[in-house]
């Protein structure tokens, strides 16, 4: 079976400095996989990679079995990647329906229409509005993104993502930032996403992965450290040293 | 002497004057800009106050030259306290924009109060005797008074670069420079060291506008006209960088005086052509971080 | 909690959401307000038709800057440059090939719509400061290309002597300004309807979004360097019209319509109306305009300290320019009873 995405030997240092050494790694379609690793291991930086933010110094990075490593952030997006960002990305003056609209528009490559009044296109609007009703935020349409409670702008930030209908959905640290009354929220929108999306998430919470993860990917210094099941990574020796480490000094 | 050499010497030793006061003014924006993200385009304001204040000093009450140059850069440090605290530190959070018009809208008043004050003509520079008239070192002499800007400078930017280096101020300001957030953590006491880099910075912007009045005449629309020149040097050298701006100094100096000199028709395109050529390669400048 | 149904007081019905976004871009009836001024000027103040031609330019030049600078966050100090090329590219062509005013628009649209084209390929891949020095360098360079190639510009000089025909061969501009204003209001409708509906489009709506969160807009697929090098064009060519059209109006071209002060002037008319609304630029153009006849001649020195003052103080205080004081007024008056 063609992963959704691989990476092969990919390799990123800033000067003398790996921040990614020789990372290989897969993603199934449909997968619920969890990256983790402690503070500094590099799992920002496999995004950015993998999302075409940065450029990697080696390697290869495959979306669907064709190679993106050269492509453009937006090229990526266009061949099925979306992402959520570990701090709110959000256009934080229009109201949550122009956000996700925003994001369905380019979806259908209508973002660069100059000869017609965005409203005309009311098929668009309605499918971002389908989308919040989705995620329970439709009431909150018309609502300025920055006078949003930081909970539902975390929900923004993954209904926009899903307006690009994403094969490979990257969602960093979708939690984040979340009072922990509300984080309960997310973790269903989470855990309901549609089947067909293979999802890699990036996170510090462990309750948040054993739950929701069927594979974990172990990061530490920029390398793959081991991968495997839960019940696998929990059990594993290696893994305890570097968290319990990791925790011990706070 | 071979003409062309003798013409590379006065290129190379005028350009260098030029750099050196293009470098002691722009600094302090580089600074300002790495420490604080703030797009101070008025910063060529402390440079034309110093020189108005040099001038003035010297001309009218006959105070002796260094005397005047320490007095106005004194005088453009403690001015600049004032607008930093009461009104430039409002707008560190604002947008580019907003510090954009409000720094535009300082250069407007600041050209029709010196306007006001001292009238449309520039400043005449009347120096001290021992430093008018050539200097001579054997192989050929110099203009004394660019020989002695250009040592002057050059001290002044050891004395600075070491004072970085070395101090806790300056150790202070790097670690701001890198890293904000972490430099707060470690209690260092941002404010403070906003208010005291900014009032180097205009201090520094004063004495360069006081030595280099000779290159740069002192005139209402000083700010405006070499406010490229001064962004140049810190686009080219990288924001927040110390001695990139030194570099970018040197080269854009030496370069704009040799074109002008080798080829007048062209020479004033050319330094653009140059920078934009150059930032196309290197978006950051040349030390800067992507 | 997150999930409460906010209570229907607090927020609008669930359907109507879409609604009132699919009608967003309907013409209110105040959008005609500016039109009416314009018409009715014409017949009110006859003797004031020059200024009032000059004014609608100003008005074309700052909505041109409004969609680069309010709408995409582009800030530049060098529109001047765009808007020179255009005067320039007008007033040689009626010298040299024909007084054709309507041809000679096309021309000055299409050189400075080439010049912002290359020069925004250049500029946009930079941003901040360096963005804003090179917009500076390029008009310094532009400026003195100008000011260099005497044997076309005329230099210091400027372009004299530029006759301009009839418009459609019928109406000959006249000593009174009357055709002036006219022909300038026309364009400025052509255009005014042609930037709303680009600012209403999907295309002006992923401008605002770069404004507001470029990160975003890469993360949904969006070309940015495209779309702004497009808006970048765009914008030139309209401020190459506003210069055409000085130049047709004035008959004459000199060196200052490339300055830092014009570009400086015309950002400054747009913040004072107000950014990013399309109808700052009505208002902020109209109103500086009007004021600088009557006091900048008075005193031009204290002219200039009253704009920084201005400007300081809209920065501080009035970040949305007049109408941004309107609107607030508005909400004041709407929630009183």
């Amino acid at each position: 079976m063609i992963p959704a995405l691989e990476t092969i030997g990919l390799k990123k240092s800033f000067g003398a400095l790996p921040v990614a050494n020789d990372i290989n790694f897969r993603l199934a379609p449909g997968a619920r996989h969890a990256l983790i690793g402690p503070n500094g291991a590099g799992k920002t930086t496999f995004i950015n990679l993998i999302t075409g933010r940065l450029e990697p110094s080696a390697g290869e990075i495959k979306l669907g079995g064709a190679e993106i490593t050269r492509l453009s952030q937006s090229g990526r997006v266009k061949r099925g990647l979306g992402r959520t960002f570990q701090i709110n990305t959000l256009f934080k003056g229009l109201s949550v329906l122009e956000n996700v609209t925003m994001a369905v528009s380019e979806r259908h490559g209508a973002g660069g229409d100059m000869f017609r009044f965005a409203g005309s296109r009311r098929d668009l609007v309605e499918e971002a509005y389908d989308l919040l009703e989705r995620l329970r935020l439709g009431n909150d349409a018309l609502l300025p993104v920055k006078e949003l409670p930081y909970g539902k702008q975390r929900l923004v930030e993954i209904a926009i993502a899903l307006g690009l209908r994403p094969s490979v959905l990257l969602l960093d640290e979708p939690a984040a930032g979340v009072p922990s009354a509300e984080t309960e929220i997310i973790l269903n929108v989470i855990e309901n996403l549609p089947g067909d999306i293979a999802v890699l998430i990036i996170e510090h919470d462990m309750d948040l992965v054993f739950r929701f993860a069927k594979k974990i990917t172990v990061l530490v210094q920029g390398a793959v450290l081991v991968e495997g099941t839960p019940a696998e990574i929990a059990a594993d020796a290696r893994v305890r040293e570097v968290y319990l480490g990791e925790h011990s000094h706070g | 002497m071979d003409v062309f050499f003798s013409a590379s010497i006065s290129i190379l030793f005028h350009g260098l004057a030029f750099a050196m006061v293009l470098y002691i003014i722009s600094v302090g924006l580089s600074v300002t800009m790495g420490l604080m993200g703030f797009a101070n385009l008025a910063h060529g304001v402390f440079a034309m106050a110093g020189g108005y204040l040099t001038t003035t000093a010297m001309n009218t009450y006959g105070v002796p030259f260094g005397f005047a140059l320490v007095f106005a850069a004194v005088a453009v440090a403690l001015l600049s306290v004032v607008l930093e605290r009461f009104l430039y530190a409002r707008l560190y959070g604002a947008g580019e924009l907003e510090q954009v018009l409000f720094t535009i809208g300082l250069i407007f008043m600041a050209v029709a109060v010196v306007r006001y004050i001292w009238g449309p003509l520039p400043q005449r520079m009347l120096l001290p005797a021992a430093l008018s008239g050539q200097i001579d070192f054997g192989f050929r002499s110099f203009p004394t008074y660019r020989t002695f800007l250009i040592a002057i400078s050059l001290v002044l930017i050891v004395v600075l670069w070491l004072g970085i280096e070395r101090t806790n101020f300056g150790a202070q300001v790097r670690a701001a420079v890198d890293n904000r957030r972490m430099a707060e953590s470690l209690g260092i006491n941002t404010g403070r060291l906003f208010t005291l880099t900014f009032a180097l910075g205009s201090g520094l912007a004063a004495l360069g506008g006081g030595l280099g009045a000779d290159i740069l005449a002192i005139h209402p629309a000083y700010a405006f006209e070499y406010l490229v020149y001064f962004l140049m040097v810190v686009a080219v050298g990288g924001l927040g960088s110390i001695r990139g701006p030194f570099v970018a100094a040197v080269l854009l100096g030496v370069s704009d005086t040799a074109f002008k000199y080798l080829v007048p028709e062209v020479g004033a395109f050319v330094i653009y052509i140059a920078v934009i050529g150059l930032l196309l390669w290197r978006p950051a400048g040349l030390f800067g971080r992507a | 909690m997150i999930f409460k149904r906010p209570s229907s007081s607090d927020s609008a019905p669930s359907d109507s959401a879409v609604e009132q976004m699919v009608r967003s871009h309907r013409l209110r009836p105040l959008e005609l307000l500016p039109w009416i001024v314009v018409v009715g000027a014409y017949f009110v103040f006859p003797e004031y038709l020059p200024l009032g031609s000059q004014i609608l330019i100003m008005i074309l030049f700052a909505i041109s800057l409004d969609l680069i600078l309010g709408y995409a966050g582009i800030i530049t100090l060098g529109h001047s440059a765009l808007f020179g090329v255009g005067a320039y590219a007008a007033g040689i062509y009626a010298l040299h090939v024909t007084g054709e005013p309507l041809s000679g628009l096309v021309v000055a649209a299409v050189a400075a719509g080439i010049v912002g084209f290359v020069s925004g390929l250049v500029i946009l891949r930079t941003h901040g400061l360096t963005l804003l020095m090179l917009t500076l360098a390029i008009t310094f360079l532009i400026a003195e290309l100008a000011n260099k190639a005497g044997f076309i510009t005329g230099g210091a000089d400027g372009l004299q002597g530029i006759a301009m025909q009839e418009i459609f061969g019928q109406f000959r501009f006249d000593m009174f300004g009357r055709t002036a204003y006219v022909y300038s209001a026309v364009v400025l409708f052509l255009v005014w309807l042609f930037a709303r509906l680009l600012v209403h489009s999907p295309f002006g709506r992923s401008l605002t979004g770069i404004r507001e969160n470029v990160t975003r807009m890469h993360a949904i697929g969006t070309p940015v360097r495209k779309r702004l090098v497009t808006v970048y064009t765009i914008s030139a060519m309209l401020a190459g019209l506003a210069g055409g059209l000085l130049t047709h109006t004035t008959q004459f071209v000199g060196l200052s319509v490339l300055s830092f002060e014009r570009s400086g002037e015309i950002v400054i008319m747009l913040i004072l109306g107000g950014i990013g609304r399309l109808y700052g630029a009505f208002v902020g153009a109209a109103v500086y305009m009007i004021a600088q006849d009557e006091l900048a001649k008075a005193d031009p020195v204290f002219w200039y300290f009253w704009i920084g003052l201005l400007l300081v103080l809209i920065v501080m205080f009035a970040r949305g320019g007049i109408l941004g004081l309107v609107d607030q007024a508005l909400r004041l008056v709407r929630r009183k009873p």
